[in-house]
């Protein structure tokens, strides 16, 4: 099963199947890839995006990182079927 | 030929690199400034077991060397040996967090490249054995083709394999220039991936405490509360813990000057010595505990992981002004001091948001205001209580600091609508792990801030005080002519009382901004000069506030509060805006924009409060 990464269930993991690199501006690509973003990786939602937006928290690999909304909208992960 | 060897710390952000470099040195320290830039330069002196000294660079951290801030910029700059005012390191100690391998491992890879002598410290080795991780650094070192020692830098451990790894890099041969780098980072990635795997023996799910801790303290009900809970009780410390060393350097200051009176001829240089330099001077170092107290706050928020959190909490609020929660950060610095905090703002990626964050920094309530505020407050808002816990007094106070904090969401409002227009550069941060403090490393932090306050009053406050005394008391006036009016700097600030007339400003408040443009404590400096230069047999020896109840109206008093909350009366935040900013341009328009708020709230201030016939 394979859905964006802000439409996941909380602290599931799953791996990332792809990211749409062009709905992410240069900066953000580029800070994705730093933070060790990349197809395969495994990534939970620690955190999702609140009622009245703000943040959510990934755990990419071993590290958590803030994203916005529209960035975990970029990222399709693929989680084992229940 | 230099003789003592230069070594650069290198490492990702939240690596360790400051408290290992911290651990190396000591308070052998020395902070300076990159020239040309506002990115601070941390370095220290070091030896080897042998007794060689060397000297040690703690730079920037970032996760590349593909810079998207200024001073990632310097980070990669220095490595490469361009950066103007620093020579090329002989070797580089890349700081590696033990517990989070493979996405620090990569930066390793690409510094590698360079062909430089390295070592790898595999730093917070305790915080990957808490998670479960067993490393092999042996097999990470042969993997890496470089020297791999183990760290646990707030307990100083590793130190001494550490030394001994720099003493042997730095007797092999010394590449002349640093190899061209490669940008495309994703290879390095997975070979990271791939040595990490190699060299992680055992590895069970980890970091249960932080995880754990966030739960709460990201929650979107609790979060907020204690966030706002952490704030309440540091601004009430910052008044609370500091009454009683105020009341000690206010004690030193009077014995002081009691002394200079009994034991020096009475002349012209036992009046500047006590009027100009031990009162003038004083009357601004009183606030030390207190910018200590706030910065001992902050530090402790740092060190612990908790400030990250904090942006995060306020990225929500932030974007509505169309900055991000990264420039949370600098702007709470600023409630300290304008300077770090402008300083701060050089971590923020977006080059609109981070010029919008240095143009609305100076709004925020920073410490020199206090001393201003402290006095009128004292003297014209009654000590009453409005409500169970709550004075009068400190209420007006929490009412200025919401003043400065609502002006600077305006202006963030209408700078990013107008001069900073465009789409913002998002919010994309680490969230550390929590971890215990050092405390040693938090007294070093404010220990460097102190000794930056101190130069301060020391050089621009007290020669600033001393030249308007001198001007305040020449030329001698003649009988029944007041000395404030007749003197140098009364001619000067009669021409500006003018302008300042309508907003309700007296003669000795028009003199008082004038001096105060060097720095905002000095107008409290500057109206005990100009007072105590005036007054007569029976007002001698009279508290200012005491003087200033006597001869201001409360709507003058008002004015004058409401006339500090924006005026930028900083030459250093004003200088420090022109270096970030490169150039005179918006400096001029943050001088400009605040100059005339401070002025249209002044007289709102003055007109609404004499309408209601206060």
């Amino acid at each position: 099963m394979s859905h964006s990464l802000a439409r996941a269930s909380r602290n599931v993991t799953g791996t990332v199947s792809s990211i749409d690199w062009e709905a992410l501006s240069p900066a953000e690509a580029r800070r994705l890839r730093e933070f060790g973003l990349d197809e395969g990786v495994e990534v939970e939602l620690v955190k999702p995006v609140g009622w009245l937006g703000g943040p959510a928290a990934v755990r990419i690999g071993r590290m958590t990182v803030a994203l916005r909304r529209h960035i975990t909208e970029a990222i399709k992960v693929a989680v084992p079927a229940e | 030929m230099n003789a003592v060897p230069l070594v650069a710390l290198v490492g990702n952000p939240n690596a360790g690199k400051t408290a290992l470099f911290n651990a190396l040195t000591g308070a052998r320290q020395k902070v300076g400034n990159y020239p040309g830039v506002t990115v601070e330069r941390h370095a220290g002196r070091m030896a080897l077991d042998d007794g060689r000294p060397i000297e040690l660079v703690d730079l920037p951290g970032t996760y590349s060397l593909d810079p998207s801030s200024p001073d990632e910029q310097v980070t990669r700059d220095v490595v490469l040996g361009k950066q103007a005012g620093e020579r090329l390191p002989d070797a580089l100690v890349v700081v590696a967090d033990a517990s989070n391998l493979e996405n620090h491992l990569r930066f390793v890879l690409q510094l590698r490249q360079l062909g430089r002598p390295m070592i790898v410290a595999l730093n917070m080795i305790d915080m990957a054995t808490r998670d479960g991780l067993t490393i092999d650094a042996d097999a990470l070192s042969a993997a890496l083709g470089v020297p791999v020692v183990t760290t646990v830098a707030v307990r100083k451990r590793g130190l001494d394999d550490l030394r001994a790894a720099l003493a042997g890099v730095l007797l092999g041969s010394r590449p002349a220039a640093p190899a061209e780098i490669e940008s495309d980072i994703r290879h390095f990635q997975r070979e990271a991936r791939r040595i990490a795997a190699d060299a992680i023996v055992e590895q069970p799910g980890g970091r249960a405490f932080t995880r754990g801790v966030d739960r709460v303290v990201l929650h979107p009900v609790a979060g907020p509360l204690i966030l706002a809970t952490v704030m309440l009780v540091m601004f009430q410390a910052v008044y609370a813990w500091s009454e009683a060393p105020i009341g000690w350097i206010e004690g030193l200051q009077g014995w002081l000057a009691e002394s200079a009176a009994a034991y020096l001829p009475e002349n012209f240089l036992r009046d500047l010595l006590i009027e100009g330099i031990i009162n003038g001077v004083g009357s601004v170092v009183v606030f030390l505990p207190q910018i200590l107290i706030l910065f001992f706050f902050i530090l402790l928020l740092e060190a612990t992981g908790y400030m990250v959190r904090a942006a995060f909490l306020m990225d929500r609020l932030m974007s509505g002004i169309g900055l991000s929660g990264r420039a949370f950060i600098p702007l709470l610095s600023s409630f300290a001091c304008a300077i770090p905090g402008i300083m701060a703002a050089r971590s923020i990626d977006d080059p609109r948001e981070r010029l919008t964050t240095i143009l609305i920094a100076p709004l925020m309530t920073c410490s020199a205001r206090l001393p201003v505020y402290a006095v009128l407050i004292g003297a014209f808002i009654p000590a009453i209580s409005v409500g169970p816990g709550i004075g009068l007094q400190g209420l007006v106070l929490f009412g200025l600091y919401v003043a400065g904090i609502l002006g600077a969401i305006a202006a963030a409002f209408v700078l990013r609508m107008t001069a900073t227009r465009g789409k913002g550069g998002g919010f994309m941060m680490e969230l550390p792990r929590y971890q215990l403090p050092s405390i040693r490393d938090v007294l070093i932090g404010m220990w460097q801030r102190a000794w930056l306050f101190l130069r301060r009053a020391g050089t621009i406050i007290m020669g600033v005080t001393v030249a308007l005394w001198l001007l305040a008391s020449y030329p001698v006036a003649p009988e029944g002519v007041k000395q404030s009016e007749y003197s140098i700097a009364g001619r000067v600030a009669s021409g500006l009382e003018v302008v300042l007339k309508p907003i309700g400003f007296n003669h000795e408040m028009s003199l008082a901004v004038i001096p105060a443009m060097a720095a905002r404590e000095v107008a409290v400096s500057a109206l005990q000069t100009v007072y105590s230069i005036d007054a007569d047999a029976d007002e001698e020896g009279q508290a200012l506030g005491a003087q200033l109840a006597a001869r201001w109206s409360l709507p003058t008093a008002l004015a004058f509060l409401a006339w500090f909350v924006f005026a930028p009366q900083c030459l250093s935040t004003i200088a420090v805006a022109r270096r970030e900013t490169n150039g005179w341009k918006w400096p001029i328009v943050m001088i400009v924009y605040l100059f005339a708020a401070a002025y249209v709230f002044a007289g709102i201030t003055f007109w609404t409060a004499t309408a209601l016939g206060l």
